[in-house]
């Protein structure tokens, strides 16, 4: 219950912070569209993220699957 | 809560900062900002889809070498080798068309295909005899349309896993809305997998068949396995299978700050349930005995990343990336990645990378006989140890304009080398080469 304050002030600020960013013509879009400015991951990291999500317990939220795979050893 | 709100906050400031930052940009209208690069157009108009008939956009290939070592294989009780070789291959084909309604339409077919070896498999067995090697083949299909005036995307997917001991079927549905100005968007993803583990015990476990002496029955026994007994004879056990269902639902939203620098916070809520252990994990107990891993029917994960990506000069680019992860097993992990990709020239980079990653042990974890008999569940696998790893390397990318090599239809080439180490002596070594083609 005393968590609720400080969720309804986080909610308005992430809606702030969103509103502020500023629009971009397409013509300052050249950086930004850069193939390596891509938030994902690269297509080479497929087998690392694999891995990585079999030898650690965490994995999801765009690093690692979250279900699937092997029933690895 | 504190880390959710402070993060808001951090947020909060980057954006208002970047506003002002972005004011001064947006002046000098008329003047285009110096680059090395041609700009790209973001949002391709109906009339690029040309020819609309269906053809292939793009293939990619994807192999990879990954060796490792240790010595706490989970088979062995929390000792013992974990030595593994795996060679991955994957291939994916995309096809595009446009249809009637001016939509793009995507067919993603993918198809991977690993082999691996594994020193403790032989180990299974108590002879140490058993099968060290393995291979698993995972087809893919996904759907996605695309409205190319909004941006939006609607879309399908199917995925199939299968290996000797180890059989997933999964599916997807996901779709992404794009803000107003284009500068935003948001995307979810349903994702179902319903998977079956293979009942392979170690030997000591598996029970001799006493046939029946006469006329043929079927006996199963205490493993689960169905063995058909024929006039005094056994037929070989077709081995029991238990299921394991994962639901994850993901979300995403991305932001454009400014020219040169974009974030993204992304969200999974995970929840499995069924059989959530391996068969063939042993447990040794504090008075010597031992016995199979014992783990939870039901298991809730919580991961929350955020990624922000930032365009230092022409030629540098920040790649970066942040993962809180917690789950009901008492596990929570930190992640953060940094990668500098150098820009030798438009179309050749290098990008050393590293990577910290820290967790803390599951309740159900302790290591070679410390579990006690009472426990109520127990694994000594160190996956769910406590642990911190490192993980570093470097990236090259070719994408010349004429083609990798002057090959035309080969229009970029990674390859990439990382190092990894964990605290529980786990070392490994992966190469990967990804090829593209056009």
């Amino acid at each position: 219950m005393t968590n609720q304050p400080l969720k309804l002030l986080a909610a308005l600020l992430l809606m702030a912070s969103i509103t502020s960013c500023v629009n971009l013509k397409e013509y300052q879009k050249n950086r930004i569209n850069d193939s390596e400015m891509a938030l994902s991951n690269r297509k080479v990291e497929k087998n690392e993220l694999n891995f990585q999500s079999y030898r650690e317990s965490a994995s999801g939220a765009n690093a690692g699957k979250t279900g699937g795979g092997c029933g690895c050893n | 809560m504190k880390k959710v709100f402070l993060s808001v906050v951090g947020f909060s400031l980057i954006c208002r900062f970047s506003a002002h930052a972005q004011t001064k940009v947006d002046t000098s209208r008329n003047k285009k900002p110096f680059s090395l690069y041609q700009p790209v157009i973001a949002d391709p108009q109906p009339t690029e889809y040309n020819p609309r008939a269906l053809r292939v956009d793009e293939i990619n290939l994807v192999s990879s070498y990954y060796g490792q070592n240790g010595n706490h294989s989970a088979i062995t009780g929390g000792i013992g080798t974990e030595k593994v070789t795996d060679i991955s291959n994957g291939l994916d084909l995309k096809l595009v068309w446009v249809g009637d309604n001016s939509n793009k339409n995507t067919i993603s077919l993918g198809l991977g295909y690993d082999h691996h070896t594994s020193a403790s498999s032989a180990f299974v067995t108590t002879t140490g005899l058993g099968k060290q090697g393995g291979t698993r083949i995972y087809p893919s299909f996904d759907w996605t349309v695309e409205n190319p005036k909004t941006g939006n995307t609607f879309g399908l997917g199917a995925y199939y896993s299968g290996e000797y001991n180890y059989k997933s079927l999964g599916g997807d549905l996901h779709f992404s809305r794009k803000t107003a100005d284009k500068s935003g968007e948001f995307s979810f993803k349903a994702q179902v997998y319903m998977d079956h583990v293979t009942m392979i015990y170690p030997s000591e476990f598996v029970q001799a068949i006493t046939p029946v002496a006469s006329g043929s029955t079927y006996i199963t026994t205490a493993s689960g396995n169905v063995v058909l007994s024929n006039g005094g004879s056994a037929s070989t056990p077709s081995l029991a299978t238990k299921p394991r269902g994962t639901y994850t639902a993901s979300f995403g939203y991305s932001q454009i700050i400014n020219s040169r620098f974009q974030v993204m916070l992304l969200a999974d809520v995970v929840a499995q349930n069924g059989y959530l252990s391996l068969p063939f994990h042993r447990v040794y107990f504090s008075n010597q005995k031992d016995t199979i891993e014992k783990l939870p029917s039901s298991r809730f994960k919580l991961p929350l990343g955020f990624r922000a990506n930032y365009f230092l000069d022409d030629n540098i680019i920040l790649r970066s990336y942040y993962r809180y992860y917690t789950d009901n097993w008492g596990s929570h992990s930190n992640t953060a990645n940094l990668e500098i990709t150098y820009k030798v020239s438009p179309f050749f980079s290098i990008s050393p990378f590293y990577r910290y990653y820290t967790q803390s042990a599951a309740k159900y974890f302790a290591p070679y006989e410390a579990h006690s008999s009472t426990d109520e569940y127990y694994t000594s696998n160190y996956e769910y140890a406590k642990f911190n790893s490192q993980f570093f390397g470097a990236g090259f990318r070719l994408a010349p304009p004429k083609g990798v090599f002057g090959w035309q239809n080969l229009h970029e080439l990674e390859l990439r080398y990382g190092h990894y180490t964990q605290t529980t002596n786990l070392v490994s070594d992966v190469i990967s080469l990804s090829l593209g083609f056009k």
